[in-house]
């Protein structure tokens, strides 16, 4: 059986598969299925089943989310699929890889989610920058119209599905879902209070599911091959695989699909290579820019949401971020901080107004101009920019970063002060 | 009742409001930017943190918004937690990161939302040492001023301006701490509402413009509670003074009629008050001479003229000026200083105030209905107020979808993003398309003849009586489809009026809410819109013939010695020709006024009239509303409020006359109880017009004379001219500018209310003087006004928000925003008559020219004309010809504002 | 819509029948017309190299969307140029990963060769340097993007590669 769902079909050095020969290695058989009568329902128990969990970083079960879209008489007529594919996490570079590689895995995935909830227009919401992305898509959405897997009453089932590719224009919020159904709809990127949820009111206030790419990914496999085959897939607690990433000073930078529960130390030092020569693993981001720090203690740790999360980060998005003993910690922070501060969308006054402070507080530690106070001010945003302090989870994703960093580095923070100067000499 | 705990204390609750509105209603002190009492919720500014506890166990509890969080029975929060109070300093301390310490050059200073939340929440020191970022200001039009570097991000402005008032040239630019709140590019901002932007912004970012220019702070103006004169909704405002000028108006609440907002002509059209053209003194004059007059010599003059007296009364003036001169010259010789035509249209919508089977809704009960027929009334430029709260009737649809997908309503963006484009329907029918016609669900423009057709149709309909003779398709599909909205709609609307000039509009407009009722049992809603402040006042005081053609006829006649003018231009209310000749028949006329005009520039004596702000005084709004005004500040001039000249005592208070009005005048009986008593104040002290902070009393006059005077007594009223006595506390009895401890903002008046949103404390929200109804009429026959279609355009009257009120037209913001006359066409007749857009335009057989203005919605064959302040309306006959003159007005169109222009004006 | 009151006196251009035809195209995928305002603004850009006052004031009567809100979303989105811009724009990456992998001194290296910085364009119009979020390369990071060619793991020299390369191309398409 197939162990590497998600990237079978890839190779870089090639196109991606067309329709045929995708179809050829028995792609499109979770459409086959429905076109012989799986139910929708059936296929939301098997999603909920097979305790798939939303590859996008927050992890929550994608069938129980499906599940709160209103079903049957009564409920609204229109309801929309999204999928987030504006991949922006500092340091993440998976779903980039699922799109440009094997477009029509991405395909079969909408068409299983849509025809689960019962939307009839689906919305890529891809980032701008993707343009190969974007090509290898359009050119496998127009393959799959033709051949009837996509328009109206899809293999004589009833059911139709319109897949719309909107490329963005650049603004990592829209990474947010509800931000992202803004954006959509032609408005500013500003997040949207929850509740109501978009499964409830999203895009156009009709009841929408947004999911990530990757997420989306694994649905072919569920539904073709089954939870069985999809619960032997994984080494750990959480099913399935997913996509893991490093980057930063390691031999062999890159993505892999590896059995959620493989071994931290595995992907580090197997897949990636180990760290280069003259460089010594300090500590890593476990998945992106806006998880917490961990350290090389923590190696011998399982890729698995629930162990990354007993030490104070998070999976997240799976894609690590490397920081050696060359780089200095405080840099590092503070580039992540420039970021977030920069991407804010300016609605809610902590993250509007407390990452600007930060940052500059960052800047002047790099110059030299630190004060002993400003660390405090840095604990304090820690605190104020925190989980529910905030109207989204993007200041509370950059504390992650900052609050570890402040604690684990913190001899890094005082040197700067004290020194009134990088010491790593940027 | 739902139930909650607040720190340790139990309070009930209505649970489908949200934590902070509840805290708040309850007088809690806690602190807030982004929700606001009409505008809901949206979880921006993170100010209002409160800890939420699980239950009664729960000890560490969970920090939450308090404006985001409903008000479930149970809940248990503490708003003096530590973590709490420490989240809310450090929202301020985030906040003042890049706000300047400008207080004292802000215009804000002293009333600022701002200050008052970084005190509540005891931020006091700056750790912030950072550069902060700086914006550039925008010019906004003559009202508005922009300074961006105070901006708190707060959202509010837009959501006020874009959301609740539907502007579209206000915006939230740019991102992270670079937002900003401007217009795409310098400009006047458009919308009829933008003034309330000073209020709704809870710092120094707009700010009123004309009060800058002679600024004062909020703790030196001496106020008092006043009522609005542009026009018939009666708004509730509160004026300042200071150094004898009318420095501001602001919004004063009153939870039936205004709520929280004014319009642009309340807000900016008092200038007038300080104006250089004032009449001062009382003058004799003929012959190209004028003679002063001592005052005690002028008002004997008055009292002592021989011979018969006709006297003119006016709705602007108030029911006591008019009352005084009714009383004076006899209630035979009194005459509506109003067209024939307007006073024939305010006796049938007395009569139809009358009428069991209708009931004329506040402001407040307008923005409760759910399906609205607007007929013939262009209601932003004739009730602005009343088209703010139609722009919110609209949004009941929104409410109620939001109710069935259990969104609580002060959800406001999930509430808006739920129902989209989804609203409850509005229908306008008017001359000319409308301000409103951006949230209508269907819009008729045409001339009278067509609206009273199709508005026939529509009661017809309603009536279970065949609709279709003489209508086409698209008009058979239009008036079912209205009919089937008014009367599946659990409170329907009609709004009429006055200002098409057709009577016969107003009873299609009786007729189609007398079949609703019909239909339904109910009392239907029917709004009727009148022009000024106290038409409907003056309509209650004058006997049904007695209008004004007929007292020019008795003029003319030389039946009449004299006559006395009250606070009118005959000039605006007949034909130029008709009051010429009445002039001429009298010996003398009299004019009480506050400015000049062309008929007190024919008077032999001219008595000076105080304005609003300068007397105590009762108006009738259009809902039949009377409501008490109180004097603000002095007039240090000679002029009187009018009824001191009138009534024979020239020290006449104003109490006794209303108690006078109230016993002699039947539908007045009720007016009494406006007045407060002061016997019921606390010691019988009076109600301070200042501040207890106010400054510089000693020293006002010290430029004239070191010794400070003594302050003047007020015998008119229970206000004093005075820092002492007993302010307004909680009390909202007499309240002007309102104050409580640590609230120094006008968000201080949830401190007065009921609860958010509810009544006043002890307020007075007028006395409805119809109250007692008669028997339901019968269905008015209705034919079209048959007229002459082969000669000329048929005129239609056009109106402006600025320009249209006599009096505000005198204020220099407002001119800065007014147009001159136009004339609105189609493409089609500008084309047959050869007249291009801004060009000027002769009207034949009279020495009128107006500018052409051409817009794709006017029905050939018709022409909207707005005759601003240069023609006399009632000089135009019912049809009018054009011919192309190259003159063009100053002002030009440019301000025009509509939208269905086809070329621009600038 | 209301008509603008506007002091600077900007109008709207007229847009091109090619632009016309994409926005009606896009005006077909979504149910409203706001929704395609950012559509409209990408695709003017891709025409014009930027959206200008008189492009934007264009969309928002094409469209019937307030100027304001357009603006709104314009200023909004990193990828809208409201300023004119060279005519290749370097999408330079300098997330965390790229960071740490050395983008600094490739930064540096664009300085000196090209002489810009963030926001700048060079002097001949030619290049406008942007810096983005993280491009999601970063196993062959430091990268940027100039157009649409992505450029893998940058060093300061392989700078000067890339200029020549672009200028050979420039220079072969003016010679063909």
């Amino acid at each position: 059986m197939v162990t590497n769902p998600l990237t079978k079909n890839i190779d870089m050095s090639r196109p991606p598969l067309d329709l045929n020969a995708y179809e050829a290695a028995s792609g499109y058989q979770s459409l086959h299925k429905i076109a012989a009568g799986l139910s929708s329902d059936d296929v939301l128990q098997q999603v909920k089943d097979s305790g798939l969990k939303g590859r996008g970083g927050a992890g929550f079960p994608t069938g129980l989310k499906w599940s709160f879209v209103p079903r049957g008489e009564g409920s609204p007529k229109q309801k929309y699929l999204v999928v987030n594919a504006d991949e922006m996490e500092p340091g993440t570079f998976k779903d980039r890889l699922l799109m440009e590689g094997d477009p029509h895995l991405l395909i079969e995935g909408m068409i299983v989610a849509a025809y689960a909830i019962g939307a009839s227009v689906a919305y890529i919401f891809l980032r701008g920058e993707y343009v190969v992305a974007e090509r290898a898509l359009r050119k496998a959405i127009a393959e799959a119209k033709e051949k009837g897997y996509l328009g109206r009453d899809i293999l004589g089932t009833g059911f139709d599905l319109e897949i719309i590719l909107h490329t963005s224009a650049g603004r990592y919020i829209c990474g947010e879902e509800t931000a992202l159904l803004n954006a959509l709809e032609g408005k500013r990127a500003n997040p949207r209070a929850k509740p109501p949820f978009p499964q409830v009111s999203g895009l156009w206030g009709k009841p929408t599911i947004v999911n990530n790419v990757e997420t989306l990914c694994n649905l072919p496999g569920i539904i073709g091959y089954g939870n069985e085959w999809y619960h032997s897939l994984t080494k750990g607690k959480d099913h399935g695989t997913k996509l893991f990433g490093v980057s930063g000073k390691v031999k062999n930078p890159g993505c892999w699909e590896l059995p959620l529960g493989t071994p931290i130390r595995e992907l580090l030092e197997v897949r990636a290579g180990g760290m280069q020569d003259g460089v010594q693993l300090r500590g890593f981001l476990p998945g992106g820019g806006s998880t917490d720090f961990m350290l090389p203690e923590h190696l011998d740790l399982n890729l698995d949401y629930e162990e990354i999360g007993s030490v104070g980060s998070r999976l997240a998005t799976g894609t690590m971020i490397i920081l050696d003993d060359k780089t200095c910690p405080v840099g590092m922070v503070g580039n992540l901080m420039t970021f977030f501060s920069h991407e804010s969308c300016g609605f809610c006054t902590p993250c509007r107004d407390g990452l600007p402070w930060v940052d500059q507080i960052f800047k002047d530690l790099e110059a030299g101009k630190g004060k002993e106070s400003d660390l405090q001010v840095l604990l304090d945003h820690v605190d104020y920019m925190g989980p529910g302090k905030t109207f989204c989870a993007l200041a509370p994703g950059a504390t992650a970063p900052l609050g570890s960093g402040l604690k684990y580095f913190e001899d890094d923070f005082r040197r700067h002060i004290s020194e009134g100067k990088c010491p790593y000499g940027n | 009742m739902a139930k909650i705990i607040v720190d340790g204390v139990e309070y009930e609750v209505d649970s489908d409001n949200n934590l902070l509105q509840e805290c708040l209603s309850h007088g809690l002190d806690l602190p807030y930017f982004c929700w606001h009492p009409c505008m809901g919720s949206v979880g921006a500014c993170r100010q209002c943190a409160v800890k939420q506890y699980k239950d009664a166990d729960d000890e560490k509890g969970m920090l939450v918004m308090s404006c985001m969080t409903p008000a479930t029975d149970g809940a248990i929060i503490s708003i003096k937690d530590q973590q709490a109070v420490q989240m809310r300093e450090r929202v301020i301390e985030s906040l003042m990161t890049n706000h300047p310490h400008d207080c004292p050059v802000c215009e804000e200073g002293g009333e600022c939302h701002l200050q008052d939340m970084t005190l509540m929440s005891g931020h006091n020191y700056r750790r912030y040492d950072k550069k902060k970022r700086t914006h550039r200001n925008q010019y906004l039009g003559p009202f508005i001023s922009h300074e961006m570097n105070r901006c708190i991000a707060c959202y509010r402005c837009v959501r006020y301006y874009d959301d609740y008032a539907g502007g579209t040239d206000l915006a939230a630019m740019a991102s992270h701490n670079h937002v900003y709140f401007g217009r795409h590019q310098e400009g006047t901002l458009e919308s009829e509402f933008s003034g309330n932007l000073v209020e709704v912004c809870p710092t120094g970012v707009f700010t009123d413009k004309v009060f800058s220019q002679r600024y004062s702070r909020k703790w030196d103006l001496q106020a008092a509670p006043s009522v609005c004169t542009g026009c018939a909704v009666g708004c509730n405002t509160t004026p300042g003074e200071r150094y004898g000028e009318l420095r501001r108006v602001v919004n004063r609440y009153n939870s039936e009629v205004n709520g929280y907002f004014l319009c642009d002509r309340g807000r900016f059209g008092f200038g007038y008050v300080n104006s250089a053209e004032r009449l001062k003194v009382p003058v004799r004059q003929g012959d190209g001479q004028q003679e002063e007059l001592d005052a005690n010599e002028a008002h004997q003059l008055v009292q002592r003229l021989d011979g018969k007296i006709i006297g003119i009364g006016s709705p602007r003036a108030s029911n006591e000026s008019n009352f005084a001169l009714r009383n004076l010259v006899g209630d035979d010789n009194f005459y509506a200083g109003v067209s024939a035509k307007q006073h024939a249209a305010n006796q049938l919508i007395l009569e139809l105030h009358r009428d069991a089977a209708f009931h004329v809704p506040s402001v407040r009960e307008i923005e409760s209905c759910d399906a609205v027929l607007v007929l013939g009334e262009d209601v932003t430029n004739v009730a602005p107020r009343i088209a703010l709260a139609l722009r919110q009737s609209v949004r009941n649809k929104a409410k109620e979808l939001a109710e069935s997908a259990n969104i609580p309503q002060w959800q406001d963006a999930a509430v808006r993003e739920l129902a989209q484009e989804d609203r409850s329907p509005l229908a306008i029918f008017s001359n000319y398309a409308s301000r409103l016609d951006d949230v209508a669900s269907d819009t008729v423009v045409a001339g009278n003849q067509k609206l009273v057709k199709l508005g026939s149709a529509i009661a017809a309909e309603l009536a279970g009586e065949s609709a279709s003779a003489g209508l086409d398709e698209a008009e058979r599909e239009l008036i079912g489809r209205v009919a089937q909205q008014l009367s599946s709609a659990r409170r329907p609307l009609i709004v009429a009026g006055s200002s098409a000039r057709s009577m016969e509009l107003i009873k299609v407009g009786a007729n189609i809410a007398r079949a609703l009722g019909k239909r339904s049992g109910n009392v239907i809603d029917f709004a009727l819109l009148l022009p000024e402040v106290n038409s409907l006042g003056l309509s209650l005081l004058v006997q049904k013939d007695k209008d004004l053609s007929a007292a020019l006829g008795v003029m003319e006649s030389g039946a009449a010695k004299h006559c006395i003018v009250l606070e009118n231009d005959l000039y605006r209310r007949a034909a130029t020709s008709e009051v010429d000749a009445a002039i001429a028949g009298v010996d003398s006329l009299i004019v009480i006024d506050q400015l000049a005009t062309p008929t007190s520039a024919k008077a032999d004596i001219v008595l000076p009239a105080t304005a609003f702000s300068e007397h105590e005084a009762t108006y009738v709004n259009y809902e039949g509303r009377a409501q008490l005004s109180y004097q603000v500040h002095r007039n240090h001039s000679a002029a009187r409020p009018a009824w001191r000249w009138l009534c024979e005592n020239p020290a006449q208070q104003v109490e006794e006359l209303v108690d006078r009005c109230a016993e002699s005048v039947s539908a007045f009986k009720g007016i009494a109880s406006l007045l407060p008593d002061l016997n019921s104040m606390i010691a019988g002290m009076r109600v301070p017009r200042q501040s207890h902070r106010y400054s510089g009393r000693t020293a006002m006059k010290a430029h004239v004379n070191v010794h400070e005077p003594k302050q003047a007594v007020d015998s008119d009223s229970v206000m004093s001219f005075s820092m002492e006595g007993i302010p307004a506390s909680k009390d909202a009895t007499v309240l002007g500018a309102s104050w409580a401890p640590g609230w120094n903002s006008n968000q201080s008046i949830s401190k007065f209310q009921d609860e958010i949103n509810g009544k006043l404390k002890q307020e007075h929200c007028g006395e409805l003087l119809l109250k007692d109804k008669q028997a339901s009429g019968d269905f008015f026959n209705v034919t079209a006004d048959q007229s002459d279609a082969n000669n000329g355009l048929e005129v239609l009257p056009a109106y402006q928000i600025f320009g249209s009120d006599e009096l505000s037209a005198h204020a220099p913001a407002i001119r800065e925003r007014m147009t001159d006359a136009y004339l609105s066409l189609s493409p089609q007749d500008a084309e047959q008559l050869g007249l291009k857009h801004g060009q000027g335009a002769g009207i034949a057989g009279t020495d009128y020219v107006a500018i052409v203005c051409i817009r794709e919605k006017i029905q050939p064959g018709t022409v909207a004309v707005y005759c601003g302040t240069e023609i006399n309306p009632h000089d135009l006959p019912e049809r009018i010809v054009l011919n192309a003159n190259a003159d063009i007005a100053e002002r030009g169109i440019r301000g025009l504002i509509v939208s269905d222009l086809l070329e621009e004006s600038y | 819509m209301s008509e603008m009151i506007a002091t600077s006196g900007v109008r709207p251009r007229q847009l091109t029948p090619e632009e016309i035809a994409e926005i009606e195209h896009e005006m077909t995928l979504y149910p409203d017309k706001k929704a395609v305002g950012l559509e409209a603004l990408k695709i003017v850009q891709k025409h014009q190299g930027w959206v200008s006052d008189e492009s934007l004031l264009a969309i928002s009567r094409y469209l019937d969307i307030p100027a304001a809100d357009l603006e709104g979303v314009a200023t909004f989105f990193n990828l809208v140029y409201r300023q004119p811009v060279g005519k290749k724009v370097i999408l330079f990456c300098r997330s965390v990963s790229c960071w740490i992998m050395g983008c600094e001194s490739v930064r540096a290296a664009i300085r000196e060769k090209l002489g810009i910085d963030y926001g700048e364009t060079t002097a001949d119009d030619e290049y406008t340097l942007i810096p983005v979020p993280c491009l999601g390369d970063c196993d062959n990071a430091p990268v940027m993007m100039v157009d649409e060619d992505l450029h893998r793991r940058l060093t300061p020299e392989k700078i000067d590669a890339i200029v020549a390369a672009y200028k050979d191309a420039n220079d072969q398409g003016k010679g063909a």
